[in-house]
């Protein structure tokens, strides 16, 4: 009978851990700023259909780094997990913290016992009737849950972009400047010339109707550059 | 992923349900949540509350929707505002007539599932799609309608993608009729259909198209007690909405009142 080795668990989490890090790396980053009338999302993407931004519910958007299919599948998962909830009982009580906790549960869920750790960060951003009650969690690969205050980054350069924007986020801004602050940081750490179609950028925001997620065309990103 | 490998119960997040499409009401049956109804005998006896008269009408911008607010049960008056027009989503309006629990019920699952599928598809359903998905509904309710909780809606929308104003009516095994100019249904549908028929025209303006409407309500209002005229004293007025390229409006309560008094006063 051949005995299996044995693999101390310390070394086992910690390859999976650094398996599921390397994979992120690899794709690019994703920020999240506070602005005067809600959340911005905002990254580098090439491609116009395979988005790492969407909604969620109302007030509840998704952003997620790494696998695009492993998020992805995480994305409708989210909405099936938002809808269900908010037909079941009411549209108010779907909440961007129950939707961080089991995405968390789910990736912690994974991490431990599937073949292979989902190679995938996400971020959950909701926003209420004011400021105070915005809220911003960032949910790793392992399942770790935290929460975001003002402004975060995750993926491959989120060091150095949560560094660049401690220095750029000074006070809650409006859309264009916001949007400026946001595109400045990642250029200056992912590199220039990042063409107008390139970005994916979406909000949530206060200030429209009922379903307060929007997505920036290029032309609007360009001009919010361009402007002030 | 599925539920069944979680410990201790289901996940707490629907990831790889098997489920291929992007449907709500699939998602709802999967989970053994779907809205069901079996009644065991015949239902006549519970005095359900019906709703009554609701028309559509194509006009230059889109298309009127309308609906009386009056709600009755057997001859009594169950309720005097009523909501009977919707938004379906931001391009589309559905009314509803018929018995008003499955109804309302029936319009809160549509227009999860417009949203879901947009949600998850990125991109709204055609207009087309959005008809035949809600003939699909109608037709599950079929059993249900021959133990007499029939429900009949009434669908419009603009269709952006030929630039113009639809509607669709249907009956209750779910078929489906692209109507021309206007569609009614309900009690008083009859009624608001002939006087239609003598007053359209089409190239109507907005302001022409919500006077129609509201006119043929009143008078089914007239011909038909289940449908409720407008209330000048206690300020009950239809609910009239327009969908138009840029989108799903209600009209102001003001303009309807205006325009309701307006057609009151000069009835023959």
């Amino acid at each position: 009978m051949t005995m299996p080795f044995y693999v101390p668990p310390e070394q086992l989490i910690k390859d999976r851990a650094e398996f599921a890090r390397k994979g992120i790396a690899r794709g690019r980053s994703i920020v999240i700023v506070e602005y005067a009338d809600g959340v911005l999302l905002m990254g580098e993407n090439p491609s116009g259909s395979l988005h790492k931004l969407g909604e969620i519910y109302d007030r509840v958007a998704f952003a997620g780094v790494g696998r695009f299919s492993e998020f992805e599948a995480l994305r409708v998962a989210g909405i099936r997990y938002a809808d269900l909830k908010g037909y079941s009982y009411g549209r108010a009580d779907v909440s961007g913290k129950g939707l961080a906790n089991a995405y968390s549960q789910t990736l912690g869920q994974i991490f431990t016992h599937e073949v292979k750790p989902y190679e995938v960060e996400v971020m959950v951003a909701e926003i209420g009737l004011d400021r105070a009650a915005t809220q911003m969690y960032r949910v790793q690969y392992d399942g770790t849950l935290r929460d975001v205050e003002r402004f975060g980054a995750m993926g491959g350069s989120e060091e150095q972009l949560t560094e660049r924007l401690g220095e750029a986020v000074d006070g809650l801004t409006d859309l264009p400047e916001t949007v400026r602050i946001a595109a400045a940081a990642i250029e200056d750490v992912e590199g220039n010339g990042i063409e107008p179609s390139g970005w994916e950028a979406a909000v949530l925001d206060r200030t429209a109707g009922r379903r307060t997620f929007r997505r920036l065309d290029p032309a609007e990103i360009e001009a919010a550059r361009h402007s002030g | 992923m599925s539920g069944e490998d979680w410990p201790g119960g289901s996940s707490p997040l629907p990831l790889d349900s098997g489920l291929p499409e992007a449907s709500f009401l699939s998602l709802l049956e999967s989970r053994g949540l779907a809205p069901r109804w079996a009644p065991l005998g015949p239902v006549d006896a519970l005095d359900l509350p019906e709703g009554t008269t609701v028309l559509a009408l194509r006009y230059s911008d889109g298309v009127v929707m309308a609906g009386d607010r009056r709600a009755t049960s057997g001859n009594v008056i169950a309720h005097k505002r009523v909501q009977k027009v919707f938004a379906a989503d931001d391009r589309s309006a559905v009314a509803i007539s018929g018995t008003a629990g499955m109804a309302v019920e029936l319009i809160k699952l549509f227009q999860t599932e417009l949203e879901h599928y947009e949600k998850i598809e990125g991109t709204r359903l055609s207009l087309e799609g959005k008809a035949n998905y809600l003939a699909r509904m109608v037709r599950g309710h079929l059993p249900l309608a021959f133990q007499g909780l029939v429900v009949v809606p009434l669908f419009c929308g603009y269709d952006e993608e030929e630039s113009t104003g639809r509607l669709y009516s249907y009956d209750v095994v779910g078929g489906r009729y692209e109507e021309q100019d206007y569609a009614t249904t309900g009690s008083g549908g009859a009624e608001a259909k002939s006087f239609l028929k003598a007053s359209y025209r089409s190239g109507l303006d907005e302001d022409d198209a919500l006077h129609l409407g509201v006119e043929a309500l009143v008078a089914a209002a007239e011909e038909d007690s289940a449908t409720g005229g407008p209330d000048l004293r206690r300020g009950i007025y239809p609910n009239v909405v327009t969908v138009t390229a840029g989108g799903y409006v209600v009209v102001a309560e003001e303009r309807i009142a205006a325009i309701a008094a307006d057609v009151v006063e000069h009835r023959p």
